[in-house]
């Protein structure tokens, strides 16, 4: 109980420069479940808006499917609230064993273990296999849990420049000296919406004899002909050793994460890693709704196909509106701004003409690459996503951007 | 110190600008490289390699930081510390 004046007043600084430099996150209090149109209080205080969500990675529509509502429910009549134990010690039910396998089956893997959360498998994962004999060599656009388990590892880290398959190859070259080489990326890179070439990364990874890791957090469920991720769209499945995903996005949206790959590999998991040895399971209503998401993603591509369709529609009307917008084959469509300032203006007036967005700048994205994220959902509409249209075109018409180019935003308000 | 500022700023062009964002670049021995972006401190692990290698250094981790690694001055100023201390 020594809450000093000299620790409130040293974090207190610290708050306030976030404040003037722009950085203070805010919450916006949704009154409604996740869905493709929520009710939003925000500013807090102010009566809740009826906005369409275009910022949510609830990509497949399956957060409040009733379907996998009432399995969530199912498992909690029948298998309880929570483990009130981690999983080696008296938290593993017969249910998430059944989901281990279920994530296996559907990733084309050889074996799956749950964590918490996908951070918590990121966190955990390299320190369990790898040591100081080991080298980690991971893509520089890579997401921050990535960062976090790499710097809790004692292996080696280098970095390769964002995609660029000479520049990892070098790397693989310099660290040949190296017991085990892992190359490390993300399926789908989260601000950028791109896919990693993951046919060109395995093809290295045969040639150099290294492992492949890929957190497929934003493809998982819908990308691929079937959904399975992006090493189902290059034609890779069963070449990664490891891939680390979430349930908590495309998969439900509720919360936990896993390792799949080698059986070696998770084995050494399940004997090694912290997140999964100190936190607790999985709880049993949100195992069972996985189960049921996993169910309907095996019996049916529907929702995936008509994600791919309304991420089709919403780049093709931004573009023809005359907006910049990062390419690539998945659901995240950046519209680029480059300033900071910018993106927090169009994201407000955005916010009052019914549409929910968030502007992103560095250090979230690299300087000068300001941007609002759009994401879509199987659960938009095309109505829904031609109002949203409308939206953003009366919006970038207020501020002048329609049809400049990236120089000429910035010209027109700097980076 | 010219030959070791060109070295430096070499690697830095090869290793972390891509080519398609050379020209938006502007790369002398002040230019702030971590805070402003151009380096990421989680990437500047191999520029501490490449410097230890090259002038037969060894730089504690301790002294690697951000703000040290933050311009090409700095950092040539933290190679002559641990050269004289070799």
């Amino acid at each position: 109980m020594a809450w000093t004046e000299t620790a409130r007043s040293a974090l207190r600084g610290q708050l306030e420069s976030l404040r003037s430099q722009g950085l203070f996150k805010e919450e916006r209090f949704i009154h409604s479940p996740q869905a493709a149109g929520i009710s939003v209080e925000f500013p807090a205080g102010r009566a809740p808006k009826q906005v369409i969500n275009l910022c949510s990675n609830n990509y497949l529509g399956l957060s409040s499917h009733p379907d996998v509502i009432a399995a969530a429910h199912r498992g909690l009549d029948e298998r309880g609230y929570g483990m009130s134990s981690v999983r080696f010690i008296c938290g593993t039910q017969d249910i998430h064993r059944a989901l281990e396998k279920k994530l296996t089956e559907f990733l084309g893997t050889e074996d799956t273990i749950l964590f918490p959360s996908c951070m918590d498998a990121n966190g955990g994962v390299f320190e369990a296999i790898l040591g100081p004999e080991d080298v980690m060599i991971s893509d520089r656009l890579v997401h921050a849990s990535i960062v976090d388990g790499i710097r809790l590892c004692k292996a080696m880290h280098d970095t390769y420049k964002h995609a660029d398959m000479a520049h990892l190859e070098e790397k693989l070259e310099e660290h040949k000296d190296r017991r085990m080489r892992v190359i490390i990326t993300d399926g789908v890179f989260s601000m950028d919406g791109d896919l990693a070439p993951l046919d060109r990364i395995c093809a290295l990874a045969e040639k150099h004899g290294a492992l492949v890791f890929l957190d497929d957090s934003h493809a998982t469920g819908f990308i691929g002909k079937t959904g399975r991720g992006v090493h189902e769209h290059f034609g890779v499945m069963g070449k990664i050793d490891i891939i680390t995903t979430t349930l908590g996005k495309a998969l439900g949206g509720a919360s936990g994460g896993c390792v799949s790959g080698r059986r070696e590999i998770v084995e050494m998991c399940r004997q090694r890693a912290r997140p999964y040895l100190f936190s607790n399971a999985v709880p049993p209503p949100i195992a069972a709704g996985a189960l049921k998401v996993l169910e309907i993603l095996s019996s049916t591509t529907e929702r995936r196909d008509r994600l791919e369709a309304n991420a089709l529609f919403w780049r093709k009307g931004l573009k023809e509106a005359g907006f910049v917008i990062r390419d690539g084959d998945s659901p995240i469509v950046p519209v680029m701004l480059y300033n900071a300032l910018l993106s927090q203006d169009i994201a407000r007036d955005l916010f009052e003409e019914g549409i929910y967005v968030v502007g992103f700048f560095f250090p979230v994205v690299p300087a000068g690459a300001a941007r609002i994220r759009t994401q879509l959902s199987a659960d938009h509409d095309i109505p829904m996503l031609t109002r949203a249209l409308a939206a953003f075109v009366k919006v970038g018409q207020k501020h002048g951007i329609l049809g400049l180019d990236r120089k000429g935003i910035i010209e027109k308000y700097g980076n | 110190m010219d030959d070791m500022k060109q070295m430096i700023l070499d690697y830095i062009r090869k290793e972390y600008i891509d080519e398609d964002e050379a020209d938006d670049v502007t790369l002398d021995e002040n230019t702030k490289l971590i805070s402003s972006g151009i380096v990421d401190s989680f990437s500047m692990v191999s520029l501490k390699r490449f410097l230890e290698k090259k002038y037969a250094i060894s730089i504690p981790d301790g002294e690697a930081t951000p703000q040290a690694f933050d311009s090409v001055m700095s950092i040539i100023g933290l190679v002559r510390r641990f050269r004289k201390e070799a």
